[in-house]
């Protein structure tokens, strides 16, 4: 479990990325942290492995303070995923899964065979092991991110926008896949996205922000959906546009769902979920 | 053109094996001068540089030392050196002058090749637990490497054309045969030796060269056939003026 404690940070510029954020993470499921740009996302991520200093307020893991804990172990202990890869370039692909076993003092053999049961777990194909990232297409980069956090087997994962940058074909089976190894793996996964669709479909629970990180709503996805906390949040997650908002049409087959661009999404079939 | 002719000839003759000062030896020892310089001033400029790039910290006081040994007359300084530490220390005089003037571009190509690094991969490294001597020295060394070979050469570009000087200054080198020739008025001495050297610079440079784009790792330079980076080639300008 990961607890935020009135958690402020005011970078020295000036900017208050994150006013007074409390938030309870818990473990084995996946929290979405999902608003705008500029909404403070990394920088709630980042606190959490201590890449970023809260200016007050404390951070907790399992009950102890991430400021009680060696910043360089604490790191090595959670998986990050970082928003742009952070893959390092002069490094063959095995040698990035590797980076934090080796570190940790796994032999190099060992680290090896595991990594390469990580690449089989993220879904690249064992011959891509000795590429170079830049060699790998944007989506392949991002399992390679994926497939480093996992390596060492951390409780906790944290994944920043990391389908941000594939196209939208790839992204869908990137998402998809989260969706497996999270079933798989069981990890406390934190996720940041600005993607209100991707907040939905992977979260257990979907934490909505505004700037500083100020929180509009938490909940389950369809708490979210069926009732909006404000108006914000209402047009935020779109519920009077596209394929959210829906209003039945009666055909000779039976009831229909539309969204408001005349598009039908699907058929409503009577009964409970 | 017969004077060419004259210099090639006075560089090949037999003489040239004998005498006080036989051409070996002056090669010998310019090039000893020059690798001793370049190699002392290495090791003082490269660790600073390194941490200068890796900590952003000291880093107007490096772009400050380059800019001012810029102003500075190599000539000068020997002399200068020389002076100070008595006619009876030449040689460390000298010496003391070259790693001076080999100081600066090194420096700098240690600590922009540090600072070039994707802040981005950087950020990585460090939030999957490295220390940051592991990011120092498994990120930033390895990929700063190119920008620090590149300062080494112009280092030694610059040294082995400023040891020429020593000629005037003790009877060493290829620059002793310049200032005997012109006081024996022999051209052919002076052009001979003056192509000595700059064959020397340009083999030098041309090795250099080589091992710039050896030390490219593998992974940036399977994509930099695909995309040229322009924050990269700036850098490479920076060190190449801040030398001369
Ligand atoms: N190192 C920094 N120094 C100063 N201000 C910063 C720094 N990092 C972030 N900020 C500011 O803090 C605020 C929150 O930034 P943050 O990166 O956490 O946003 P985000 O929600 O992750 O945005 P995005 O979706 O664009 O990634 C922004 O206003 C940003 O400009
Ligand atoms: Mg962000």
């Amino acid at each position: 479990m990961i607890e935020f404690r009135s958690v402020t940070k005011t970078y020295p510029d000036g900017t208050v990325a994150v006013a007074d954020f409390d938030l309870v993470v818990p473990p084995h499921r996946t929290t979405v942290l999902v608003g705008s740009s500029g909404s403070g996302k990394t920088t709630l991520l980042r606190m959490i492995n201590r890449m970023v200093e809260p200016t007050s307020g404390t951070i907790e893991i399992d009950g102890t303070s991430v400021l009680d804990r060696d910043p360089v172990q604490l790191r090595r202990s959670i998986g990050y995923v970082l928003q742009n890869g952070g893959l390092l370039p002069h490094q063959r692909v095995i040698d990035n899964v590797t980076t934090v076993l080796r570190l940790t003092g796994t032999p190099k053999r060992a680290a090896r065979e595991r990594a390469l049961e990580v690449l089989d777990v993220v879904g690249l194909d064992r011959s891509l092991a000795e590429r170079y990232p830049s060699q790998l297409s944007g989506g392949q980069q991002q399992r390679v991110g994926v497939a480093r956090a996992l390596a060492a087997d951390p409780n906790i994962l944290l994944m920043d926008e990391p389908f941000g940058a594939v196209d939208p074909i790839v992204r869908a089976e990137l998402q998809t896949e989260t969706l497996r190894l999270q079933q798989e793996l069981n990890k406390t996964v934190v996720f940041v996205t600005h993607d209100v669709d991707e907040a939905f479909l992977l979260g257990d629970q979907v934490v909505i922000l505004q700037e500083g990180a100020h929180v509009a709503q938490i909940g389950s996805p369809s708490e979210i959906i069926e009732n909006p906390a404000s108006e914000f949040v209402a047009s935020f997650i779109g519920v009077e546009r596209g394929t959210r908002a829906l209003h039945t049409k009666r055909t000779d087959r039976g009831t229909v769902l539309v969204d408001t661009a005349g598009r039908t999404q699907g058929v409503l079939v009577e009964g409970t979920a | 053109m017969n004077l060419f002719a004259d210099a090639i000839a006075w560089i090949f003759s037999p003489d040239r094996a004998t005498g006080a000062l036989p051409l070996s030896e002056a090669i010998g020892t310019h090039l000893a001068f020059t690798a001793v310089a370049v190699l002392l001033a290495a090791l003082l400029a490269v660790p600073a540089g390194w941490v200068i790039g890796h900590t952003g910290r000291g880093r107007e006081f490096a772009v400050a030392l380059s800019g001012a040994a810029r102003a500075v007359p190599s000539f000068g300084l020997v002399l200068l050196l020389v002076l100070l530490l008595g006619v009876t220390h030449k040689v460390a005089a000298s010496t003391t002058a070259f790693v001076l003037l080999a100081v600066p571009p090194i420096l700098a190509g240690a600590y922009t090749g540090v600072e070039a690094v994707d802040r981005r991969v950087v950020d990585g490294a460090r939030s999957v637990g490295m220390t940051p001597g592991q990011v120092l020295r498994k990120v930033e060394v390895p990929l700063g490497l190119p920008l620090l070979i590149g300062g080494l050469r112009s280092a030694t570009l610059q040294v082995v054309a400023t040891v020429t000087l020593a000629g005037y200054v003790g009877s060493w080198g290829l620059g002793f045969y310049i200032v005997q020739g012109i006081q024996l008025r022999d051209f052919s001495q002076i052009l001979g030796a003056a192509l000595v050297i700059v064959v020397l610079a340009v083999v030098l440079d041309l090795l250099f060269a080589l091992l710039e784009r050896a030390v490219v790792p593998r992974g940036v330079s399977a994509r930099r056939a695909e995309q040229s980076d322009p924050a990269r080639r700036r850098r490479r300008r920076e060190v190449a003026t801040s030398a001369t």
